[in-house]
């Protein structure tokens, strides 16, 4: 299992799971889950600098930049411009040309709005970025992602924060049988199995914040995504039996003893 | 003179670089980034940037999402 690498652009990463960065009780409590999870890959949202409030200490203080990646957001943007404006931001800040790139189409559901999606990770795509786009468990949206250039597709497996679960594992599979790029599940995660069902589809990675973040214990909850991803992984490299309706015994029926 | 700083009005009194801007803001330049009239400005081009009257500058930083 040594080498059972997950490769993004040509960049390797030994863990599978990719964790956020928000609703945290305290940068401290992040830092120690983020530890726990053995993530290589966070997570970070851009927003505006808090000109009244210089206080605080940055978010940068609890992340172990030489352990760890950042993969700046577009959450919260709604058309293709302004995720396309953030990005170019996320990579000024941040010094890397990586973005999680999410255009919202529908406030309740935090949805993808998939024309805009498309659209801008094109633009980014010309511009060099490595392009990860959040979207719809749709296998005909990721394709259009991947023609345009995407490095991964991240379908979500339920609703942002929802913690239901895979909600279309069929979909999910099928998204992985086209796509020639990394898919990565984001969002929909509650516990450790649904982190192990997601890779038992074989998806080749797992990314979620509030599950971890929101857990009443998010250190212990960063180990348990941490093993349940790694158990996935390997349950679906190892394959697993078939579903049969009826029992088949798994002792012998020869040599009963005879009343 | 005014120019719109993260959405809010903000008196300048002078035309100003980006780099006397953010020390004036107390702000760390290697912990930002700085968009000014929609366009990203490059760290290297902080000191050489002018804000303007009537200008739109946004500074953004990291924060924790998902």
């Amino acid at each position: 299992m040594g080498n059972d690498a997950l490769v993004i652009a040509g960049k390797t990463f030994s863990s599978r799971l990719i964790v956020g960065t928000g609703k945290y009780a305290s940068h401290e409590v992040m830092r120690r889950a983020h530890e726990a999870s053995g993530a290589e890959l966070v997570t970070v949202a851009v927003r505006r600098v808090n000109l009244a409030d210089r206080g605080r200490g940055s978010l940068l203080d609890f992340i172990d930049t030489n352990r760890v990646a950042l993969l700046p957001n577009t959450a919260g943007c709604r058309t293709a411009d302004e995720a396309v404006r953030t990005a170019r931001l996320g990579r000024e800040a941040g010094l890397s040309a990586w973005v999680k790139l999410e255009v919202i189409g529908d406030e309740r559901t935090l949805f993808p709005d998939n024309e805009g999606l498309v659209e801008a990770t094109r633009i980014l795509v010309k511009e060099g970025f490595v392009v990860l786009p959040y979207t719809n468990d749709d296998p005909v949206t990721c394709r259009k992602l991947e023609d345009a250039g995407a490095a991964a597709v991240m379908p979500l497996g339920a609703p942002i924060g929802s913690g239901l679960g895979i909600q279309n594992p069929n979909n999910i599979r099928i998204i992985r049988e086209f796509a020639g790029v990394p898919v990565i599940v984001d969002a929909g995660v509650g516990t450790a199995s649904d982190a192990a069902v997601a890779m038992e589809l074989g998806v080749d990675g797992v990314l979620m914040n509030t599950a971890i973040a929101g857990a009443r214990d998010p250190v212990a909850m960063a180990e348990a995504m941490k093993l349940a991803a790694a158990a996935g992984r390997r349950a679906h490299l190892a394959g697993r039996i078939a579903r049969r309706r009826y029992a088949t015994a798994s002792s012998p029926a020869d040599g009963l003893i005879s009343v | 003179m005014q120019i719109t700083l993260n959405g809010d009005r903000y008196e300048l009194g002078a035309p100003m670089t980006v780099s006397r801007l953010l020390a004036r803001l107390d702000v760390d330049p290697r912990r930002v980034a700085v968009e000014h009239n929609l366009v990203v400005v490059k760290r290297a081009a902080y000191a050489s940037t002018t804000v303007q009257a009537g200008d739109t500058v946004e500074i953004v930083n990291f924060v924790g999402g998902g």
